[in-house]
């Protein structure tokens, strides 16, 4: 079901004050649907508890950002989006995430993780070569090994959407770890892709990259919502400005706000997203 | 497809029902195909299968060994008799491990430690140092039965005469000493790498933080870190005395082929007894085994089990040195 | 150790060369010692090298008469040494050994490595760990003590029939002691090893690793395999080479278990070969260790002694190309 976005396309609210150059995503999406939904999540380590009854929805069509000081659980929430919470055997999940309808801890983990899949914080190519990397996500969800010849299109494809194609076409048996970090982080998105989820996560991707990396990496973000709900936890407020659609500010483990990107960092209802937003605290 | 975006994060769907937490979760889902469980199902095969020969070597050898082990068969030295009462306890061969164990890691312990110190805190020239180390790497494949050849090579040369028996200017070449020497050689890579590994944990700011108070690099390795290596020493020892202890070639080649001691006539306590040819349990065991010349198989179950006593020892020991230094805890880096 | 002896007395930097050259002289010895045993084993096993050609290798008699010639040519004088030796039955004999055992080994070791670090509960893999440390320091002689009392006799009494007994009467006895009981036992002694080693390198791969293919709806079964053991292939390279070295070197367990007798079993006779005795490179020297004394016979036996070692190198060396060329993808050493 298709459904206008609520208006925030970056004219109307004030733009903060701090909070320099353009919002990227200022052609606003055209259409969202709703994919997942969180609700009253709480995650807890051993004794303490990281996420605290968090309830929001993700949405393809648009960004979603989630900020906050570290520590305060919203990778924890990332990472029980495709239940990678259960790797860790002291979590301890309960409340109820949905996907398309289904609560996820019905979907058999790896099958989920098929339809929510995740880029992490250090870009982790496999030890292989380029071509491999992206090979080994398609071969692995066949049950029958597939040749070179039949795969390299879809591969192709997955680089070309991570825009990264034009770089590496004529080195796709290169190491992947040859690669520079920014190149790592966007084949490690390709490879993302390239299982064609419905979710994409995305674990503060850019904090070990360079300005430029980083920047080249949110363009190709920005340009990926519409194919794929896509949510990104990141602690560069202004990377969450210039990209997101939807902001939620976590806090020690609640969900202090969540709203459009524009309200959240012109016109924060909350105290504390006020004083995170202006550089109080964090 | 979704339903319609809106809802708002403040007014949440209700009926939130907790989920239970899905830690149960079988790992063996849909996504696992045939093949798949049956390599899981091989894994806890073999896997029990380890188990099981492990319980069963223990079982049977205890069983065996309270069958036939009197506490006098360590204090009475083996003697020639026709029947399997007659014929002693193995007291030489005990007594022979125990001598062979110390001899062998007090050369093995301080030249390991020796060549590890230098390996980390010096290393120069950096050629010396790859070639160390290949050196190290190549002693630790060298079979025991080849190290026990050159022996003896070594110990029959006129030379080193005083360490063993000669008669008439020919060196009988077989004693405690030489075959201690040859066997330090089997616990030495253990040692190295052992101490490698511990020196090398130790983070430079340590190293740093001594000489910058004035101590010189030999005194900061004596002083600190040598005692915070301690644990990773005592570990490389202890499966160098594994080793030692469990080795028969050389044994065989370079100790003898008797059951008894042989002290050399003329010679000092202890030296004659080390310069005389010996047996320890290993040789025992093979010896009194079918295919060996006492054919015995009761004392050489009694022996084995006295051998698997001191291998469990050993492993237990190094159990307890990990979990000690796990207590104590380490600098942070 | 010398630099025990040292203190503040000499000055700070004095002692400080001083310990330096000390160590590194102490290094140089094992060096030395090293070169000096290659050097050795080769100077005298020339004469049987260079008396044979490359027919030293080959088929051609039996092995046992022919040391036995060779034995009695040595108790002459120099012009009467006979050094005719053809090592075809003992070459093939351990190839057959080895190889049969570091298949059965690897495998069996590679899924229980991976049982331990990736699939085990934790009361198993609790368990599991110090029963892999303790079969890896059951000392050989014990693995041959319970190979002769209970692997042999069982094969010789269930496994061998009567009409396979008949089929090779006259030419060789099926008594128990065979290449079936020699491999198994053999790889019992050596998948220990090579699961400690194995289980280290998979517990070093970087998780990031796992976790992003777990991200990507890989399952674990895959992931493990083709993930972690991949790139843990250096370790298990590493491993495997050791093992096969310690295979190749182990002379006490296969002289009592393999029959110790020169016969080359001929895979072509049909099944029945894994029942006929043998003998390998490293059981010879120690069944023929007291005819050390005469000089052609010494020289054949260091000549073995030369080839165990030659080829323990040649595992090391392909080991280690083997591991350079993987690391170009980034796989952990």
């Amino acid at each position: 079901m298709v459904v206008p976005a609520p208006s925030h396309n970056g004219n109307g609210a004030a733009t903060p004050s701090g909070f320099s150059g353009a919002r990227r995503s200022i052609g606003s999406p055209q259409f969202s649907i709703r994919r997942m939904e969180v609700d009253q999540l709480s995650v807890s380590y051993a004794a303490r508890e990281a996420v605290k009854s968090v309830s929001l929805p993700i949405r393809q069509g648009e960004v979603l950002a989630m900020i906050g000081p570290s520590g305060c659980g919203k990778t924890t929430l990332l990472r029980s989006l495709n239940r990678l919470t259960e790797l860790t055997r002291t979590a301890r999940v309960s409340g109820r995430i949905l996907l398309d309808d289904v609560d996820i801890g019905l979907i058999e983990p790896t099958l989920l993780r098929r339809r929510v899949t995740m880029v992490f914080q250090q870009p982790n190519p496999f030890p292989m070569s380029v071509f491999d990397n992206i090979a080994y996500v398609l071969r692995e969800q066949g049950s029958r090994r597939q040749r070179r010849k039949t795969l390299e299109p879809q591969v192709h494809s997955a680089l070309d959407r991570a825009g990264l194609f034009e770089e590496v076409k004529d080195n796709l048996d290169h190491p992947a770890l040859r690669l520079s970090g920014g190149q790592q982080q966007r084949l490690c998105i390709a490879r993302a892709l390239a299982a064609e989820p419905e979710v994409l996560l995305l674990d503060e991707p850019c904090s070990a990259l360079d300005p430029q990396s980083t920047q080249v990496i949110e363009d190709l973000i920005v340009n990926l919502r519409d194919d794929v709900a896509v949510v990104i936890v990141t602690h560069n407020l202004q990377q969450a400005y210039r990209i997101a659609d939807h902001v939620a500010f976590m806090y020690l483990g609640d969900l202090v706000e969540y709203g459009a990107a524009t309200t959240v960092f012109g016109s924060p209802r909350e105290k504390r997203t006020q004083e995170y937003v202006s550089g109080a605290f964090g | 497809m979704g339903a319609p975006v809106a809802t708002p994060p403040a007014s949440p769907p209700s009926g939130g029902a907790p989920r239970k937490p899905s830690k149960g979760l079988p790992q063996s889902g849909s996504t696992w195909h045939l093949s798949d469980r049956i390599g899981l199902a091989i894994c806890w095969a073999l896997g029990l299968l380890f188990c099981a020969i492990a319980v069963a070597i223990v079982a049977y050898l205890f069983v065996q060994g309270i069958k036939y082990l009197r506490p006098e068969m360590l204090f009475t030295p083996a003697t020639a008799g026709f029947s399997q009462g007659q014929t002693g306890g193995f007291s030489d061969a005990f007594f022979g491990t125990l001598i062979v164990a110390t001899m062998g890691i007090a050369i093995a312990l301080p030249v390991g430690v020796g060549v590890a110190v230098w390996l980390v805190e010096y290393g120069r020239p950096a050629a010396l140092a790859r070639v160390t180390e290949s050196t190290i790497e190549a002693i630790a494949g060298i079979p025991s039965i080849v190290l026990a050849l050159f022996g003896t090579v070594i110990f029959s040369s006129a030379a080193l005469g005083f360490l063993s028996r000669t008669s008439e200017g020919v060196v009988f070449g077989r004693s405690f000493f030489g075959a201690s020497a040859m066997l330090s050689l089997v616990a030495l890579p253990l040692v190295v790498a052992s101490t490698r590994e511990g020196l090398s944990a130790i983070p430079q700011h340590v190293r740093e933080a001594s000489y910058a108070v004035g101590k010189t690099k030999i005194a900061t390795a004596r002083r600190i870190l040598l005692p915070a290596a301690r644990p990773q020493v005592a570990t490389g020892a202890m499966l160098g005395l594994g080793r030692i202890i469990g080795d028969t070639a050389i044994i065989v080649v370079l100790l003898g082929a008797t059951q008894n001691f042989a002290p050399v006539e003329g010679a000092a306590f202890p030296f004659n007894y080390l310069r005389g040819a010996g047996t320890t349990l290993t040789n025992f065991v093979y010896e009194a085994s079918p295919t060996g010349n006492l054919n015995q198989p009761e004392k050489a179950y009694a022996a084995a089990f006295v051998l698997l006593l001191m291998v469990l020892a050993l492993n237990a020991a190094v159990d307890i040195v990990h979990r000690r230094a796990r207590k104590v805890g380490t600098w942070s880096s | 150790m010398e630099e025990a002896h040292l203190s503040e007395e000499y000055g700070p930097r004095w002692s400080d060369q001083r310990a330096e050259r000390l160590l590194g002289a102490l290094v140089c010895a094992v060096v030395v010692l090293l070169l000096a045993l290659i050097a050795t084993v080769f100077w005298r096993a020339w004469p049987s090298f260079a008396h044979n050609g490359l027919a030293w290798f080959g088929p051609g008699g039996n092995v046992d008469d022919q040391i036995n010639q060779i034995y009695l040519s040595g108790l002459g004088g120099p012009e009467g040494y006979v050094y005719t030796f053809h090592a075809w039955q003992l070459l093939w004999s351990t190839f057959l050994i080895t190889g049969g055992a570091v298949l059965i080994a690897f495998f069996s070791s590679l899924f229980v490595a991976v049982f331990l670090v990736e699939f085990a509960p934790e009361p198993m893999s609790n368990v599991l760990a110090p029963v892999v440390r303790f079969l890896a320091s059951v000392p050989s002689v014990i693995y041959g003590l319970l190979g002769v009392l209970l692997v042999v006799p069982f094969i010789g009494n269930h496994l061998v029939t009567e009409p396979q007994r008949a089929s090779v009467a006259g030419v060789i006895s099926l008594s128990g002691y065979s290449l079936l009981a020699a491999v198994l036992i053999l790889a019992l002694m050596i998948a220990p090893l090579m699961t400690s080693i194995f289980s280290d390198g998979l517990r070093s791969v970087r998780p990031g690793w796992l976790e992003g293919s777990l991200a990507l709806g890989v399952n674990r079964w895959r992931t493990t395999w083709k993930i972690a053991v991949r790139t843990a292939r250096p370790a298990i390279v590493a491993g495997t080479v050791l093992a096969t070295a310690r295979a190749i070197g182990e002379a006490v367990m296969l002289a009592m278990v393999s029959g110790s007798v020169a016969f080359a079993p001929n895979p072509a006779d049909g099944l029945i070969f894994i029942f006929e005795p043998s003998r390998p490179l490293a059981p010879t020297i120690v069944k023929n260790i007291d005819l050390l004394g005469s000089e052609p016979a010494n020289s054949t036996l260091f000549a073995i002694a030369a080839v165990l070692l030659f080829s323990a190198t040649m595992f090391s060396l392909a080991g280690w190309v083997a591991r350079r060329s993987m690391r170009k993808y980034g796989a952990t050493a």
